[in-house]
């Protein structure tokens, strides 16, 4: 079969898509696009990105292409890489088959940190921020505990079911329940501590940034969008930290 | 000074972890912990010296969005790997926690009263942000006058 041939909204467009659905700015992967298209003499690309969708056209009266983006996750490793691949591009005049393969290699590229790294970290957070946060010692290791099990919960949840925010509420209240069981085992000096600390993890900080960042841009449809997106996991997290506190009052 | 020394570590600890949990290049682990760290020991200090917690955090987060321009033109990466990891530890968890806690007890006068609360940080959050893109925009221009 005949390879299609590589045209130059192509790869922008899969630029795009890699940074928009690694959590980039809207802004700067419009940036990133148009900086491409005119690498190969593009005099007036036209991009025009929001959280869920990418259009793109090579001129403001030809034709326009559209890419839906429906899966969204952090991975801000992906966004760097096309950052640099984007500077190479200018830099090099690469061919387009080149920038092309490179590109399709980097939407491939696996995480860096396993899973279980991963869940380390969040534990070591959640420890973390439960001293800085007014803790004593005695809070470390059960905010470790529920932490690291929290975060496992929501991204095992995150796989198997394909409804947002329902992750996030089932990590919060398995962080409620492993609290307060440790708190009632006589672990911890203070269940607000461990609680405060081990849902850190969960809560959504790149959506914030990048929100209010976005705003700044003037990008307003995305700035509003993702500060939805932050405020509905925000509660979603609250709600199942409530459920628990609903079912055994303390 | 312990206690110091405690927060220090804490903090390295807490906004490296985050990078990890991001998935931030390898690379750059390290300046997001020290970038996570200096931001949140500031903005202790300004709060164990009766500073208002609001102000605290607006001057952490421009502290924060200053050292991320910083690392983001040394290490030539984007600016959004370090703000993220330092901006973490100021976001008003605990009284978002606080706030929460009373909505499910009924009490919905302190609750509204910590909900104003959590939108004053937020705010002050988004003012060190906004200031790091001052700042960036006036080095630019300063430097395409140079030329």
């Amino acid at each position: 079969m005949r390879k299609p041939s590589v045209t130059v909204e192509k790869i922008c467009l899969l630029a795009g898509k890699i940074m928009l659905a690694s959590g980039a700015e809207t802004y700067r992967v419009e940036d990133t696009m148009d900086r491409i298209a005119r690498c190969y003499g593009i005099e007036n690309p036209q991009s025009y990105a929001t959280l869920t969708g990418l259009h793109f056209s090579l001129d403001y009266t030809s034709s326009s292409y559209f890419l839906r983006i429906t899966k969204r996750a952090t991975d801000l490793h992906k966004i760097d890489e096309v950052n640099q691949l984007s500077r190479e591009i200018v830099a090099e005049q690469m061919p387009l088959s080149t920038a092309y393969d490179k590109l399709k290699t980097l939407e491939k590229h696996v995480p860096t940190f396993s899973l279980s790294f991963q869940v380390l970290a969040a534990a070591l957070v959640s420890g973390c921020f439960s001293l800085m946060f007014g803790g004593i010692w005695p809070d470390f290791l059960p905010a470790c505990l529920a932490g690291g099990i929290g975060y496992l919960t929501m991204i095992l949840f995150d796989k198997m079911i394909e409804i947002r925010f329902l992750a996030e509420f089932f990590g919060a209240s398995f962080v409620g329940l492993i609290a307060l069981s440790c708190f009632s085992l006589g672990f911890g000096g203070s269940l607000e501590m461990i609680i405060i600390g081990a849902v850190m993890p969960l809560v959504p900080g790149l959506p914030i940034t990048n929100a209010i960042r976005d705003l700044m841009a003037g990008h307003l449809v995305s700035g509003v969008s993702k500060g939805i997106e932050s405020l509905l996991t925000a509660v979603a997290i609250g709600a199942g930290i409530a459920i628990v506190y609903g079912f055994f009052p303390v | 000074m312990l206690e110091i020394i405690i927060q220090l570590a804490a903090s390295f600890i807490a906004s490296a972890g985050f990078g990890v949990l991001f998935n931030a290049p390898k690379k750059s682990l390290i300046p997001c912990g020290l970038v996570g760290m200096i931001g949140w020991i500031f903005f202790y200090t300004l709060t164990n010296h009766q500073v208002d917690i609001v102000a605290a955090t607006a001057f952490a987060a421009i502290l924060v969005s200053i050292l991320s321009q910083v690392c983001s033109r040394i290490l030539k990466r984007p600016i959004i790997i370090f703000t993220v990891s330092g901006i973490i530890p100021l976001v008003p968890g605990g009284v978002a926690y606080n706030a929460m806690r009373n909505f499910v007890e009924n009490d919905y006068n302190t609750a509204i009263q910590l909900s104003a609360q959590v939108m004053l940080l937020a705010g002050g959050i988004a003012i060190g942000l906004m200031f790091s893109q001052v700042i960036n925009q006036i080095m630019t221009k300063l430097q395409k006058a140079r030329q």
